[in-house]
């Protein structure tokens, strides 16, 4: 009965989401993937359970080949997919979400439907009501209904792709029982996750992907640094920067706490201009928060925020962009760029010059000098979407003001090639010489201490250390990202 | 809102839906498109009475170009018609004095009166994240609700309590036609204007640049610094105000006073318009020429072959619907790709 993969290859244009994966797991193991966002984590899942195909590779289950197609087939061969956001119909009642998708004719057998609901609930120690409203149950209950209604279509295989986000430490602590009890049952669990402590407390073995391969297998437990520098990569190289003398903070802040969803965030730093300071941590520890905070994105909750000389929390945006600050997004054609508009049309969008109407000559004459600067492979009328994802970065980057004082960078080689990413950090080396300060947040070991002065260390929402990056080693940057403060 | 990539290929189903229409109500199809044509086309006073039709809905249309391209879905604008010819009205109505003042008085009362009712949807939406179809829909029965209510009400004809409308209004507050034309070289005009403004604000303008911008992504277009919901509000403004000055052209120019459902429909026929140009502003005129000839010419199947003319309306659905389903398709067989087979990699 166990699950087969091989060879599994997935492109989304240029982006290899994931490229020539294996894994087997056997019955009864409760199984951890683990990996950064972008990782392929969820492509390899959605690949397993048909919500996509991939482009090549086979999947067998129980020695027989998957021809998965859809979710419904994967079902009924047994594989089970369980949601980040629980796919419950919310007007429904729980008992109705149940019986969704149950094979059988044109009437719903409630009566038999009701009966099984209140087996499979007793069974796994869950209490429904059959008849509240779907829209009363928390995501942790959504979940329990969702778990229990997969189990009882029959799946021997069930994944969960990040199931604790959201959902209460009694209800986690019933999720993982559920989850040993399943295992104990010879079911196969496999358990997507960027949360250490989660995939250690819980699963067998781990798998760590990254860059859309598997760069790891181990049996657990093992060292928490092991599993943080499979997932980040390795230091191999000392850093070789250009002297740079520091000038006044270009940024300060003092008690920020955010208001947001997410995770929570208080921070005291100051990054003086000329300054790299690069941001660790898990996935969601609160640096993408840091640098929205920073660029004037989300609301402060309290706490000042000091930039070029001027407190700017609580003001807008735009007071930010005037203060010269600028944030380039890791959703490069999601949150940074516009599809459908060409290049040209990019830098009007940011450029200086305020006619009421564009000068299409002048237009394409700048957009052919900054593509040129810039070495994009693309032309003035190449429209964001159909750029590489290298391309998008450097076009992001040609968007920037010249010399913004400081510069807030969300994995700005994420996806890149070696050659792109060598482009991007020499010319954002070329602006810190110019007195640009640099905050980016990275989930490469080798990156952040290459080229950060310091490295700003994030667990749970909080700043825990701030070390110097010449001091910086994948074991002790390793156990910090995991929490571990010596 | 992908562009079609074979026109042609769009057209030859647009057409083969139309003979597939004209079998089914049982017309021989080439008599009954001849009977349309010339029913739209034939006579100089039918020419008339298609450009009189073609005239709110370019407008309408032209309108709901910006608001498409804002990526917003202004249903309301057939509401916005109906409170810019109230607005008309009530100039026509209150305002004595030759034709070059109260003219382009009521254009001017229409347009504002059109802009301020599209306000509403754009406040719900930015401030409180109402969808504006939803906003729409049900300003647009309020708006027809008001015209009832003043029709039948304060400004009811005397004596009269009926939904027939009011009084007509002082020839003098009629858009100006030439001869005996019922066709107005004024709504012809303000029309073609509305195209060509429309065509340069999108084409060529920054502020149409960033309109798109907002349209197809407004998280980037904020990063981007340009104030969306600004934006919003001035796509939702100018759409009302052409929806509005429709809705004059509508009462000043074809009723010659105010009647319920006054909009005739044309702000939903605006839509499949915009949605059959593929989001265009040239192809808007031809478009719309088409449709109000279809509308017009329809009139002539029942008196000269006996068939309900209401199959203007199915023609015009369906046209929209053949060439949404061919863009669509195009859409999807380029964006399949190789489905996994279980058999492993060759």
């Amino acid at each position: 009965m166990s699950l087969v993969l091989r060879n599994i290859h997935k492109h989304y244009g240029s982006v290899r989401a994931n490229d020539g994966v294996d894994l087997e797991i056997a019955p009864g193991e409760l199984h951890g993937l683990l990996g950064e966002n972008g990782a392929g984590k969820s492509t390899l899942m959605k690949v397993v359970s048909g919500f996509i195909a991939a482009d090549s590779g086979s999947i067998e289950f129980d020695g027989a080949p998957l021809g998965v197609a859809s979710p419904r087939v994967a079902l009924e061969h047994g594989i089970g997919m369980l949601h980040q956001d629980p796919l419950v119909f919310r007007p429904f009642s729980v008992l109705d979400n149940f019986l969704l998708g149950s094979a059988g004719g044109v009437l719903v057998d409630r009566k038999g439907g009701r009966s099984s609901l209140a087996e499979m609930a007793a069974r796994y120690g869950f209490d429904f009501d059959p008849d509240a409203d779907a829209r009363s149950l928390t995501v942790g209950e959504r979940q329990q209904l969702e778990i229990t209604r997969l189990l009882w279509r029959g799946a021997r295989v069930l994944i969960l792709d990040e199931p604790t986000t959201g959902i209460s430490e009694p209800q986690r602590v019933k999720l993982f029982a559920v989850l040993r009890q399943l295992a104990a049952e010879r079911l196969i669990v496999i358990f997507v996750s960027h949360k250490l402590e989660e995939v250690e407390a819980l699963c067998h073995r781990v798998t760590v992907m990254s860059r859309g391969r598997v760069v790891g297998r181990r049996e657990l437990p093992t060292p928490r640094h092991d599993l943080v520098r499979l997932m980040f990569g390795d230091i191999t190289l000392g850093g070789a920067r250009p002297e740079v003398t520091l000038g006044d903070p270009a940024l300060s802040l003092r008690g920020v706490a955010a208001r947001t969803r997410g995770a929570p965030l208080h921070a005291d730093l100051t990054v003086r201009r000329g300054e790299v300071l690069g941001l660790a941590g898990l996935e969601g520890s609160g640096q993408r928060t840091f640098l929205r905070l920073c660029a004037g994105l989300d609301p402060v909750g309290s706490g000042t925020i000091v930039i070029g000389g001027h407190d700017l929390a609580g003001k807008p945006y735009r007071r930010f962009l005037d203060a010269g600050v600028h944030y380039i997004p890791a959703g490069r054609l999601e949150e940074g760029l516009i599809a459908g508009l060409s290049v040209a049309e990019h830098f009007e969008l940011v450029g200086p010059n305020r006619s009421f109407m564009v000068d299409r000559g002048a237009a394409d004459t700048l957009a052919a000098e900054r593509i040129a600067e810039f070495s994009i492979k693309g032309e003035a009328a190449t429209t964001a979407e159909a750029l590489s994802g290298g391309n998008q970065q450097r076009l992001l980057m040609a968007m920037a003001p010249d010399h913004p004082v400081l510069l807030l960078m969300e994995h700005p080689t994420r996806g890149l090639d070696l050659g792109s990413a060598q482009w991007v950090w020499d010319r954002m080396l070329r602006s810190r010489a110019g007195g640009t300060a640099i905050v980016f947040a990275s989930s490469d070991l080798e990156e952040l201490q290459r080229y950060s002065d310091r490295i700003a260390v994030f667990y749970e929402g909080r700043i825990i250390a701030v070390i110097p990056a010449s001091t910086a080693t994948s074991s002790s940057l390793g156990l910090l990202i995991g929490g571990v403060v010596s | 809102m992908k562009r079609l990539r074979s026109a042609p290929l769009a057209l030859a189903a647009a057409l083969g839906a139309i003979v597939v229409i004209l079998f089914a109500a049982g017309a021989p199809p080439l008599e009954a498109m001849r009977v349309i044509f010339e029913g739209a086309f034939g006579t100089t006073d039918r020419l008339g009475a298609t450009l009189m039709a073609w005239t709110p809905l370019v407008l309408a249309a032209a309108g709901l170009l910006i608001t498409f391209q804002a990526g917003l879905w202004n249903i309301g604008v057939e509401g916005q018609i109906a409170m810019g010819a109230i607005g008309a009205a009530w100039m026509a109505r209150s305002v004595e004095g030759p034709s070059l003042v109260v003219v382009p008085l009521t254009l001017i009362g229409g347009a504002v009166f059109g802009a301020a009712w599209a306000l509403i949807p754009a406040w719900l939406r930015t401030r409180f994240r109402v969808h504006e179809i939803f906003s729409g829909v049900a300003l647009s029965f309020v708006a027809a609700a008001i015209a009832v209510y003043l029709i039948i009400g304060p400004w009811s004809r005397t004596g009269v309590a009926s939904t027939s409308g009011t009084d007509i209004f002082d020839p003098r507050a009629w858009l100006p036609t030439i001869g005996s034309w019922r066709a107005s070289p004024v709504g012809i005009g303000a029309a073609v204007a509305a195209v060509a403004a429309v065509l340069v604000l999108l084409r060529g303008s920054r502020f149409g640049l960033r309109i798109r911008a907002v349209g197809r992504n407004a998280e980037s277009a904020h990063l981007l610094g340009i104030p969306t919901q600004r934006y919003l509000v001035a796509a939702f403004a100018m759409c009302g105000a052409l929806a509005g000055i429709a809705g004059t052209v509508q009462a000043t120019g074809f009723h010659h006073k105010l009647v319920p459902s006054i909009s005739g429909g044309y702000g939903f026929l605006g839509v499949l318009v915009v949605l059959l140009a593929g989001f265009r502003a040239l192809w808007i005129a031809p478009i719309a020429l088409f449709f109000a000839a279809i509308q017009v010419g329809s009139t002539q199947l029942s008196l000269r072959l006996g068939i309900d003319s209401s199959l203007a309306g199915v023609i015009q659905g369906a046209l929209v619907l053949v060439v949404l389903i061919v863009g669509g398709f195009q859409v999807y067989s380029a964006a399949r790709g190789p489905v996994v087979t279980g058999e492993g990699e060759a």
